[in-house]
């Protein structure tokens, strides 16, 4: 099975965000890390392959520096990347980012495409499923258990209440909760190896892409300004003489974790 | 629990513009080592430290290693787990050469894997470091037959290896030692005798341990010169590579230490149960010792490393408190104001000096580790035996200068801290109590100075020693500007510390070696001092130049604490001049009746 997982590099989370006071877009420096939330789709792909003799293949989108990020994610045991990185598409949405990689995807002819369910930095939380409907996939969101069985997919989805089990024909689309699976650490191994790996970088022209589609221009959005999160209110102290677990209990109720 | 990460920006600025990686990198084998791989290397393994083996340290020292009465060993909750990642991550073989089955790193990256793992747990740390030495023994001693069987599981550090040396009446004066090894028929060997201090020397950590034991085969000389090494293994092993009979080797105890608690420290016993453990001799009879020297450069620097490893530890949990920590006001502040401690001056004097001297010790091992590279390496022959040389100065001088150095940064990490830094949840005290072991064990800090003044000082009449300082003061000479102030103290310590050396080999020619002994630690303070603030200026310059890849705060950083040193550490390497040059005479003053 040939699986295709959707990665993103990220400015360091362990340093603050820069934005471009004109655009407001994030400043990515020509060092970016992995998101560590692609570390579990990444995770789930190198099982699948491993049990069906398979490959897998990284698609990224956006300025691919010194691909430090996509190195990290090749050491982890991903046999192949292609990152589309233009200028071009800079300051592209959601959906322009959906169609680029869905593009990408199509080339690779893959049978199964995986991805987090939001990035780190961006947090729209949509591309999964605009890669799905773009692609004419079935979409298996927010999987918290992913199984290959007689050329079907079983996946779990988690939900507010629990989860639903549901199954698939592939080729399909998955999206992965970060915690589904224990990411491997890359092996010294693999990470020498990572830097021999083939790294393909198209551009949009390459992929056919309209230029007027992408970047800002050809998201259909603006971003009119940016204002910092409200700092956070002081908490609310509960005094225990004895009785405050009931307190507890009612603002877990309250958050619905019980 | 403190959390720890790797400082791999550090790292890498020490590696490629403060020891002189580049040199290296001129080396065919080693052309590989760019930026991108040390990148890539550091991020993983520093994840992996932090993430995998920092959580241990806590577990580890407040439960500890246990004896279970009939033998074995019980490591602390979780090590068995997280040792088996780091042998399926691969790292403890990144620092060994590809032929025999390693990641083919030069040692001075490797060394900077090392102190990440150290760092993270220095008691977990040490069972791969005594491994590291019977890989060394092995490949550069051992048969073809016995590399063939125990090598390759000990270089992934599936299998465990020690050091056993050490016997009651036998510490620093290894050529006491009476555990016996005779042959039998079959042409191996049978050991009989009790050792002590065996660091791992029995645990559940792997499925087999390889003992390296030395012992006296019958009709050995006394001392040192009668001295053999074995190999001696938990479980012998099958011509098929699988596991045979259990060997009679028994943990008798383990002992109950001021640090390391996950370290297990063991007595061990041989031939307890019948005619003797089974033995294999390694390379000649009555060459042990000289085979043992071999290997003791590296573990020297491993020690030293401990140093270096554990006051970063220290260092980034006191600044973590004393930028949170509220106390007091500052001068000139508000009524009422509670200030973090990092902004009163005495608690800022006790950061820079850890800072600055974690910079120091790194500049300085790093270029230790590069010598022993390079020495091994080099294509020419002269350029060789100066890079062989220089190892063998630094390597006494990493080993006792850090070491002391780590002792005496975790205490000031425990005193920035305050009375929380006493009490034991804090967690400040455990890397000074961890840490001081490293002043004691592979020779102590005395005997690290005695080597020193003794031995490298006349190494080739003078010339290494004198050559080292040549390059001190030709750097110096090289610092403009803004740096004149540092190369005007690096200028004066080194010319200090050059002239009690010139001083001591007089002395040693005219045999007034116990004036040398009585100096000699003092001297060896002086020169890691000196060599601290030579690798910091080193810092300096490369951060001047600006160079691609590191934040100009990073760089202006370098800057501040060369200039740090040179102002507070520098000048106390000249007030040590008296102490070396005052001789024995005072020291023995006293009778040493009047001790008692």
């Amino acid at each position: 099975m040939k699986i295709a997982v959707c990665v993103k590099q990220i400015p360091d989370p362990a340093t603050p965000y820069q934005l471009d006071p004109e655009t407001h877009l994030v400043m990515r420096p020509a060092e970016q890390v992995l998101d560590d939330t692609d570390r579990y789709g990444i995770e789930v792909a190198l099982q699948l392959a491993a049990a069906t003799d398979g490959t897998v293949v990284l698609v990224s989108m956006g300025p691919a520096g010194n691909l430090q990020g996509i190195r990290q994610a090749l050491a982890m045991g991903a046999d192949q990347a292609v990152v589309v990185s233009d200028p071009l598409l800079q300051g592209s949405g959601a959906l322009v980012t959906a169609r680029v990689l869905a593009a990408a995807i199509v080339r690779e002819a893959v049978d199964l495409v995986i991805a987090g369910t939001e990035s780190t930095d961006g947090y729209t939380g949509i591309v999964p499923q605009q890669i799905a409907e773009i692609l004419g996939l079935p979409a298996l969101t927010f999987a918290r258990k992913v199984e290959h069985i007689d050329g079907k997919l079983r996946v779990e989805r988690q939900t507010a209440s629990g989860y639903d089990v549901v199954t698939s024909p592939l080729p399909a689309l998955v999206s992965v909760t970060s915690g589904a699976v224990e990411p491997r650490y890359p092996t010294f191994k693999g990470i020498m190896q990572a830097k021999q790996k083939p790294v393909d970088q198209p551009t949009c022209a390459d992929l056919g892409i309209d230029p007027g589609s992408v970047g800002l221009g050809g998201s259909g959005q603006s971003i009119t300004a940016v204002r910092p999160a409200p700092a956070r209110t002081a908490g609310t102290k509960i005094h225990d003489e004895g009785e405050a677990y009931l307190e507890i209990v009612k603002l877990l109720e309250q958050a619905k974790v019980i | 629990m403190s959390e720890y990460r790797a400082p791999i920006t550090d790292m890498r600025f020490t590696l490629e513009h403060v020891a002189g990686l580049e040199t290296l990198r001129t080396l065919p084998r080693f052309a590989h080592v760019d930026g991108d791989l040390l990148t890539g290397v550091f991020d993983e393994a520093g994840r992996f430290a932090s993430e995998v083996i920092a959580p241990l340290a806590q577990v580890g020292d407040t439960i500890g290693s246990v004896h279970n009465g009939d033998g074995t060993v019980a490591t602390p909750p979780g090590y068995k787990e997280a040792y088996q990642r780091f042998v399926e991550a691969g790292w403890p073989a990144a620092g060994f050469p590809e032929e025999i089955g390693g990641g083919g790193l030069p040692w001075g990256v490797a060394s900077a894997l090392q102190e990440m793992i150290i760092a993270a747990d220095m008691g977990f740390s040490l069972c791969p470091m005594l491994t590291y030495g019977t890989v060394d023994m092995l490949s550069l001693h051992g048969s073809e037959e016995q590399k063939a069987t125990y090598l390759g599981k000990l270089v992934t550090s599936e299998w465990s290896g020690t050091m056993v040396l050490t016997e009651a009446q036998a510490g620093s004066d290894v050529g006491a030692l009476t555990t016996k090894a005779v042959p039998a028929d079959d042409g191996t060997w049978r050991l009989t005798g009790t050792k002590i201090f065996i660091t791992w020397g029995e645990h559940d950590l792997t499925e087999n341990i390889i003992h390296i034991v030395l012992a006296r085969t019958p009709g050995a000389p006394p001392g040192t010169k009668g001295i053999s090494c074995f190999i001696v293994p938990k479980y012998l092993v099958n011509p098929d590579g699988s596991l045979g009979a259990r060997n009679d080797v028994t943990c008798l105890s383990i002992e109950h230490k001021l640090g390391i608690h996950s370290s297990p420290t063991c007595v061990l016993s041989f031939g307890d149960a019948g005619e003797g453990a089974v033995g294999y001799l390694i390379g000649e009879e009555n060459e042990g010792m000289r085979y043992m020297f071999t290997m003791m450069n590296e573990a020297r620097l491993s020690v030293g490393n401990e140093g270096l490893a554990v006051s970063e530890r220290a260092f980034q949990q006191a600044a973590s408190y004393a930028l949170e920590r509220k106390q007091g006001r500052t001068v000139g502040g508000e009524r009422g104001e509670q200030a973090p401690i990092i902004r009163h001056p005495d608690v800022r004097r006790m950061l820079m000096l850890m800072r600055a001297n974690i910079a120091a010790m790194r500049g300085v091992l790093y270029r230790n580790a590069l010598a022993i590279d390079l020495s091994r390496h080099l294509e020419d022959e002269e350029r060789r035996t100066q890079e062989e040389d220089l190892a063998a100065i630094l390597t006494p001088i990493s080993k006792a200068w850090a070491s002391d150095l780590g002792t005496e940064l975790t205490s000031l990490g425990i005193q920035i801290h305050g009375g929380s830094g006493y009490v034991e949840e804090t967690g400040a005290a455990q890397w000074w109590r961890d840490s001081r072991i490293a002043a004691i064990y592979e020779g102590t800090n005395g005997i690290q100075a005695q080597d020193l003044a003794m031995r490298r000082i006349p190494l080739g009449g003078g010339v290494a020693m004198h050559r080292l300082f040549e390059m001190v003061l030709g750097d110096a000479a090289s610092l403009e500007g803004d740096l004149k102030p540092i190369a005007d103290r690096l200028t004066e310590a080194t010319e200090a510390s050059a002239a009690v050396a010139m001083t001591f080999g007089q002395w040693l020619l005219e045999g007034r070696y116990n004036d040398v002994l009585a100096g000699a630690t003092p001297f060896l303070k002086m020169m890691g001092d000196t060599l601290g603030g030579w690798m910091l200026a080193r810092g300096a310059r490369a951060a001047t130049a600006e160079p691609a890849g590191y934040d100009p705060a990073f760089l202006a950083d370098r800057i501040a604490l060369a200039a740090f040193y040179a102002e507070h550490v520098l000048p106390t390497v000249i007030g040590l001049k008296g102490s070396c040059l005052a001789g024995a005479e005072g020291m023995f003053a006293i009778e040493e009746s009047r001790f008692g």
